[in-house]
């Protein structure tokens, strides 16, 4: 009696979503149908570019080109009229050095342990992601019992934002955390762990990872799932055990995926700010400080705004990314015609 | 064979430890009285020591079982402690003042949840006005998402003219460029259209995403172009060709976009803490940081916050988890 009502109100907010959409839609439709008998149909593309490359244009190639106006002029001013050129003095500034492996020798030493620090961090947390989210893929891959459970438990820290994800750890590594609590059963001293160098990179590194290796995970596990069971089969029957199989089938024919992964996790890296910015504030010191933070702290939260410095180092940056994208394009092309 | 499968579930079994506890972690803690936080070592249910309210004293004072000199165990409260030794009185007999030594008593402790944690700081974190804004910026955003690039996608893989490929290119080519490295510029242009501390300003500058256009091309692509001739000859216009037949196919790969959108927008920090300043304005992440900046050393408070903060999305993954799980992965076989 109920089983009729039942599958109509199930059926009820996907017939809403449809109708809304549908609804919208149509009344578009009024606005843009007539553009199309005044223009012809050819040049509609343009009309379903448009808002696109309205807020393209607006909000990523007019400021990519203003970053460089920024990057050569000076003063703590916003507005582009108010500001005087100074040629390559944000440039000089950031870059003059006695020694380049000593930060504190540089004019700009706050920039150059960022830099240093974000070197460090990039190595060790893409080093480290791969290898976990690696790892985890091949587990899951095998022929395990409740595989999209665990699946979800990987995954599960990737949903949460970086500052829940931040004040999680910090809770765990405070003085009277679980993490002294372990020690202190072991016997040992508690160690303030977000108050030394080395330990705060330490888990800036090892949280990072913990946040961001599901995401990853998935993408490898995918592929691991689209190679074909025949190939095992064929390697078993000519005798090879798996150690082989790994090393001739499986790991040749992810290797695609590895490079996206890599990539992938290389070009966040060098974006990280929000979960270390929440963790340790770039501390203890200027410890844990990565470029993006140095960005904002330079640009934004200090008293005077130095904007010059802050595109400066953006052009920096976005030097670093366009040299990471164009090794993934040569890396992927290398790959393929590795495969052909 | 069976030792792999020990070893395999052995790191399956740690990795549900590893993932899950430390958020375990923190709900339990949250139910923590702030005496209870402090306990070292740390328990991992919400204990905390049994309090009595004495006449005469302001503050309700911590109890004891106190073994006297004559073996015979009390109930005492303490008042205060000089070094070895503790001033403790008996809740029914206020007058009389016990010393104690420290090694003769124990702490009494109840199992309770403090969900004064909870309730007390909603007046400062303004809890469902964060969500709101949260859930505002995601939605909307993920929508206007959705529409302007499989617009911008279908012109791309429907149409051949001239600039399109120049066009593409140009779109890929900011593939990897993130608002981080053009903070400066996008924030002057937000103030030109005055969008500080407007919404709108978090919401549209990420509207245009080169991963969205791209993931949906990629998919458009495989649509056969004879659909949009047959709509054509019975005299759809191109809008309807884009939205009744190009919209309804590319589902999957718009399933996609959306799970990617709705992360990117729930969890995004740096943008929103730069353009809003004022707080009933914050999205949950910014108005969370704010607090924990506020309130540094008033752990109880976060926690319960935090865990409030990572409620909607962990319902939200309760339900679709298999959905998103596989969506995502299958974004990564078409790369």
């Amino acid at each position: 009696m109920n089983g009729a009502s039942r599958t109509k109100l199930n059926e009820l907010p996907g017939k809403i979503a449809f109708g809304a959409v549908a609804a919208v839609m149509t009344v578009l439709g009024w606005a843009i149908e007539p553009i199309q008998r005044l223009i012809g149909v050819r040049r509609m593309a343009w009309v379903f570019l448009l808002p696109n490359l309205a807020i393209f244009g607006v909000f990523i190639l007019f400021p990519m080109a203003m970053n460089f106006y920024y990057a050569f002029t000076g003063g703590t001013q916003l507005y582009p009229q108010n500001r005087p050129f100074v040629g390559t003095q944000n440039f000089e500034q950031i870059y003059t050095c006695t020694n380049y492996l000593e930060p504190s020798s540089c004019r700009e030493d706050l920039f150059w342990r960022a830099v240093f620090n974000s070197g460090t961090f990039v190595a060790f947390h893409v080093v480290g992601l791969v290898f976990f989210a690696l790892v985890t893929a091949l587990v899951l891959n095998a022929k395990i019992r409740f595989r999209g459970f665990f699946r979800s438990v990987y995954f599960y820290p990737v949903l949460l934002s970086p500052v829940v994800v931040a004040l999680v750890w910090k809770w765990i590594l405070q003085r009277n955390g679980l993490l002294n609590g372990i020690l202190d059963a072991f016997g040992r001293e508690p160690i303030l762990f977000l108050l030394n160098s080395e330990w705060a990179m330490f888990w800036v590194i090892v949280v990072t990872i913990w946040a961001n290796m599901g995401f990853h995970t998935l993408i490898l596990l995918a592929g691991l799932q689209s190679i074909p069971a025949e190939l095992y089969e064929a390697a078993q029957i000519d005798g090879s055990g798996p150690v082989l199989s790994f090393r001739h089938i499986t790991l040749p024919l992810l290797m695609p995926n590895v490079i996206v992964v890599l990539v992938l996790a290389l070009i966040r890296a060098v974006q990280m700010f929000d979960l270390v910015y929440v963790l340790t504030g770039g501390g203890p010191g200027s410890a844990t400080l990565l470029m993006v933070q140095y960005i904002y702290e330079v640009g934004f939260a200090s008293q005077i705004q130095r904007f010059g410095l802050a595109a400066s180092a953006s052009v920096t940056l976005g030097v670093v990314l366009l040299i990471a994208t164009l090794l993934q394009l040569r890396l992927s092309r290398g790959s393929e015609s590795h495969l052909a | 064979m069976h030792a792999t499968d020990v070893l395999s579930y052995a790191y399956l079994a740690v990795g549900v430890i590893v993932m899950f506890g430390p958020v375990l972690w923190l709900v339990a803690s949250s139910f923590k009285t702030p005496a209870g936080l402090l306990e070292f070592p740390p328990t991992f249910l919400p204990y905390s020591q049994q309090t009595v309210e004495v006449p005469g004293y302001d503050e309700p004072l911590p109890l004891f079982e106190v073994t006297l000199e004559d073996g015979t165990t009390e109930r005492l409260a303490q008042i205060r402690r000089v070094g070895l030794q503790a001033q403790m009185v008996d809740p029914d007999d206020p007058d009389e003042r016990i010393t104690v030594g420290l090694d003769q008593r124990e702490a009494i402790r109840e199992l309770r949840l403090a969900t004064e944690n909870y309730t007390v700081p909603l007046e400062r974190f303004n809890f469902l006005t964060y969500l709101r804004n949260s859930v505002v910026v995601t939605v909307v955003a993920t929508l206007i998402t959705l529409v302007v690039n499989s617009m911008a996608a279908f012109a791309l893989s429907k149409y051949k003219f001239r600039g399109r490929n120049a066009v593409f290119l140009l779109i890929i080519g900011t593939l990897m460029i993130p608002i981080s490295v053009i903070l400066v510029p996008v924030y002057l242009v937000i103030t030109q259209v005055g969008w500080v501390n407007n919404l709108w300003g978090v919401i549209i500058p990420g509207a245009a995403t080169p991963t969205g256009v791209f993931l949906l091309r990629q998919y458009m692509l495989t649509i056969p172009d004879q659909l949009l001739d047959a709509g054509r000859i019975d005299g759809a216009s191109e809008w309807r060709l884009y939205w009744q037949i190009v919209l309804p196919l590319s589902a999957p790969a718009m399933a996609v976009l959306a799970i990617f959108s709705v992360m990117w927008r729930w969890n995004d920090f740096l943008w929103p803490l730069i353009v809003l300043t004022r707080s009933e304005l914050f999205t949950l992440q910014v108005g969370l940081n704010a607090f924990q900046g506020e309130l540094n050393v008033q752990w109880h408070y976060v926690l319960a916050m935090t865990v409030l903060t990572l409620l909607p999305i962990t319902l939200v993954f309760a339900f679709l988890q298999r959905f998103i799980t596989t969506g995502i992965a299958s974004s990564g076989v078409k790369q």
